[in-house]
């Protein structure tokens, strides 16, 4: 009953070109990046970071250098929020620039006139730019500009975060009924009674979900943004660091633990309240 | 001496069921190495129930099981594992990854064999494809060697768990309706091989069968089972169309979802 | 007639009255707290510092050397990603196998709050702690992102493994087979897609962390612009940040058609 006839596997050939392509790829990405896993592991390296790790533990807990926690945490909260609150002072009037189904001059003829669409494609444009750009590289300049300090971290999580709600904030309002908005507009209402009569209650509960959810994430970003001196947590982190202050770091990532925690316990809340 | 049942209950596995009693009620049987047995009975008589029990899928509620002497559920977790693998639970449709390719679905009947290597090893290049090919030869199912599971039929796939037996080093055959998707010729050749396997290799064979007529046809000893009891357990030349007929009167029509409906003439086989 | 008509409903229920109410309280101390000088932002003097210091970018330095240089900066940036991403894909999966309570709960609970320490510090901050271990270069960089994306993957790749349905699996375990060879065979080749997906999808992001990772010394395009920048020479830094701009904006091209490709059909 046995047909000791070969099968070869007729994807074996593919399989081992695929490895070998792999391979011939990984090499040059390996050299980049200068991956060299046994430097963690010579002597030297081994001293510095057991002597790093070890002053881990106990964390720092005096009483002077919490309430110094507290004031940089709240800061840490205070520049996201600050910074969110901009943003949408600024990504508004950009989505309602930048949305279509908002456009007057659509109607008439069925094509938006020239200088309406131009104004359109600009709002468009200046929202790539703003949040093509990350938050971190505004910051890096903008310290430059204004100094350090937490006014840095705010003017750029305003930036990075208008570009990203104007661009989400048009897709919703263009993806959610489009019939509403047109109706009024058509009965003649303006842009901005149409926004509130016909867009919004189609897609309140998406807009006000997604600005949680971007609250959270600028929570984290004023966090690492304190690396390049804009004030917060990251800032006193980055000056722990440079002293190699073990106990200092190790209070603060338990911080950074439960404040990232606690955003997403927080927006989880809102989202369910407002949402 | 294959599988000894004292007594035994089980109760329903699912809470859903918790109210309508046990699965299995005092049941006991006997049954010897090499035999070939058809399991009968309307849906939801705890045909499948039974079988997992065979097979260590779940301790027995009350009463004496073991198999191949020993009593599985004293047994450590790794003894009874090592056990398991002596068995071969086939299920009615057997859940089979749906872009894994057949040669691999068909070689994982070796896997209690392999060590854990050798298995990865043939994840990347099969470590016996002829092997594979020869099961699902004797299914004509050759073809389909290193096609992907889910361009088959409901009928090939079912045969692909069949492969899957062949290919096990198994001493018992645990076969839960396989031919609930096949047409009456692929049913009686399936059928056949299973038995012809069987027979070579002196494994018992216990195989759940909606169709009367075949289990009558192909299968020495035939049990009749129904809410949860035997009906009946005789060789072939003793069960009458009396008994037949008695265990599927008033068969209950929604125990069980996903079997076909039970028949109300008994002497009809079922094809889907 | 009138006392018939139904009360009106309240405009805002009460409870999400209170809630907006915090929320604004909550804007007000921000604002209020950080203390920002706008005037100070505004005068003229500042106004035309500001200007100066961005008219130092124009023109971006366009030198065919340092073009080389810069193109260097992002092969480095895009190999710290994908090693990154490979690395964390592969210790994702063998911690999603106890976070998905394949071990059982106590193992599960450790491993779990374990990942979700590793994702909650940022890769920035990783970055910081790995430079002391691993120096100054791309390597602590890829180390970051490896660390903080096995965090991310690992709690998705164990979601998909305990909404999977078990059938598969079990059939192999009640067959003799054991718990990993089981699991390579049944359970992998079921979720492969979910984490494909989930891992490219991981990919696109670890880019943008690569390229800012360097700013605090862990290689890639990010170095260079913290080294230009600290020598003011604005004009490098600007090429630097385009470069940046043209390889975010040519990934998520490449990742929407991608991603259209797959979804369509």
């Amino acid at each position: 009953m046995k047909m000791r006839a070969a099968h070869p596997d007729p994807a074996w050939r593919g399989r081992i070109t695929a490895t070998l392509i792999a391979l011939i790829v990984l090499w040059p990405m390996l050299v980049a990046s200068e991956f060299k896993p046994w430097i963690l592991f010579d002597a030297q390296s081994l001293d510095a970071t057991w002597y790093f790790l070890s002053s881990f533990f106990p964390p720092a807990h005096s009483s002077d250098f919490l309430l110094l926690m507290l004031e940089a945490t709240w800061q840490t909260i205070a520049i996201a929020t600050a910074g969110l609150t901009l943003a949408l002072l600024g990504a508004i009037p950009l989505t309602l620039l930048a949305t279509e189904s908002l456009s007057i001059s659509r109607l008439e003829s069925g094509r938006m006139r020239i200088a309406g669409a131009f104004v359109r494609q600009s709002a468009r444009w200046l929202l790539v730019v703003l949040r093509s750009v990350p938050e971190l590289v505004w910051a890096l300049l903008l310290v430059r500009i204004v100094g350090l300090g937490p006014t840095a971290g705010v003017l750029a999580i305003a930036l990075t975060y208008s570009g990203m709600l104007g661009k989400v904030y048009a897709e919703i309002l263009e993806s959610s009924e489009a019939h509403a908005t047109e109706a009024l507009l058509q009965n003649g209402s303006s842009r901005l009674s149409a926004l509130f009569y016909g867009a919004l209650p189609a897609a309140g509960s998406e807009l006000v979900s997604y600005t949680t959810y971007r609250w959270e994430c600028a929570i984290r970003g004023s966090v690492v943004m304190g690396f390049v001196g804009a004030g917060g947590i990251g800032q006193r982190m980055d000056e722990s660091m440079k002293m190699l202050a073990g106990a200092e770091v190790s209070t603060m990532l338990i911080i950074f633990v439960l404040l990232v925690a606690g955003a997403d316990l927080v927006s989880t809340f809102l989202r369910k309240k407002l949402g | 001496m294959s599988f000894v049942l004292r007594e035994v209950s089980v109760r329903h596995a699912s809470a859903a069921h918790a109210d309508l009693g046990h699965a299995l009620n005092a049941v006991t049987l006997t049954i010897e190495q090499g035999e070939q047995i058809a399991l009968i009975g309307p849906s939801g008589a705890g045909k499948t129930t039974l079988l997992h029990t065979l097979a260590c899928a779940h301790p027995p509620t009350s009463g004496e099981f073991s198999v191949f002497d020993t009593q599985p559920w004293t047994l450590q977790h790794a003894a009874r594992h090592v056990l398991r693998a002596r068995l071969f639970l086939a299920p009615q449709t057997p859940p089979l990854p749906p872009r894994q390719r057949v040669v691999t679905a068909v070689l994982a009947g070796r896997l209690p064999q392999w060590g854990f290597w050798k298995s990865i090893a043939s994840l990347i290049k099969p470590a016996d494809p002829d092997v594979a090919y020869d099961a699902l030869a004797r299914f004509d199912l050759q073809d389909k060697l290193y096609a992907r599971v889910d361009r088959l039929s409901g009928g090939e796939r079912q045969r692909c768990g069949m492969a899957r037996l062949l290919v096990s080093s198994a001493d018992a055959f645990l076969v839960d309706e396989p031919l609930s998707a096949l047409d009456p010729t692929l049913s009686r050749q399936t059928l056949h091989t299973l038995q012809a396997e069987a027979t070579t290799r002196n494994a018992t064979l216990v195989c759940s069968l909606h169709q009367v007529e075949l289990a009558l046809e192909y299968f020495p000893r035939i049990i009749g089972l129904r809410d949860g009891r035997v009906v009946f357990d005789s060789p072939r030349a003793a069960v009458t169309e009396a008994m037949i007929a008695a265990l599927y009167r008033n068969a209950k029509q929604d125990a069980s979802g996903e079997s076909l409906p039970p028949a109300p003439e008994p002497a009809e086989a079922h094809f889907a | 007639m009138n006392s018939r008509r139904p009360a009106p409903p309240p405009v805002i229920a009460p409870a999400t009255l209170a809630l907006l109410l915090g929320l604004l309280a909550l804007i007000a101390a921000s604002f209020y707290s950080l203390n920002i000088k706008w005037g100070e932002l505004f005068t003229t003097s500042a106004v035309r510092s500001s200007m100066e210091f961005l008219q130092g970018f124009a023109p971006p330095e366009m030198a065919v050397p340092f073009l080389i240089r810069v193109a260097e900066g992002t092969l480095e940036t895009l190999s710290m990603s994908a090693l990154g991403t490979g690395i964390a894909f592969v210790v994702g999966l063998a911690l999603a196998l106890p976070a998905s309570g394949r071990f059982g709960a106590v193992a599960r609970g450790i491993v779990r709050l374990a990942l979700n320490v590793l994702r909650s510090i940022p890769e920035l901050v990783w970055a910081v702690i790995l430079l002391i271990a691993a120096g100054l270069g791309p390597f602590a960089g890829t180390l970051a992102l490896a660390i903080h994306t096995s965090g991310v993957l690992g709690r998705l790749f164990a979601d998909a493994l305990e909404n999977l349905p078990p059938a598969c699996e079990d059939t192999l375990r009640l067959n003799g087979a054991g718990a990993l060879s089981a699991f390579f065979y049944a359970a992998l080749p079921q979720i492969a897609p979910q984490l494909m997906s989930y891992t490219l999808y991981r990919w696109e992001n670890n880019i943008r962390a690569a390229a800012i990772l360097g700013i605090v010394g862990a290689g890639g395009l990010g170095q260079m612009l913290k080294y230009h920048l600290s020598l003011f020479q604005m004009q490098q830094a600007a090429t630097v940040i385009i470069a940046m701009l043209l390889m975010i904006t040519v990934v998520d091209t490449v990742s929407f058609w991608l991603r259209r490709r797959l979804t369509g059909k």
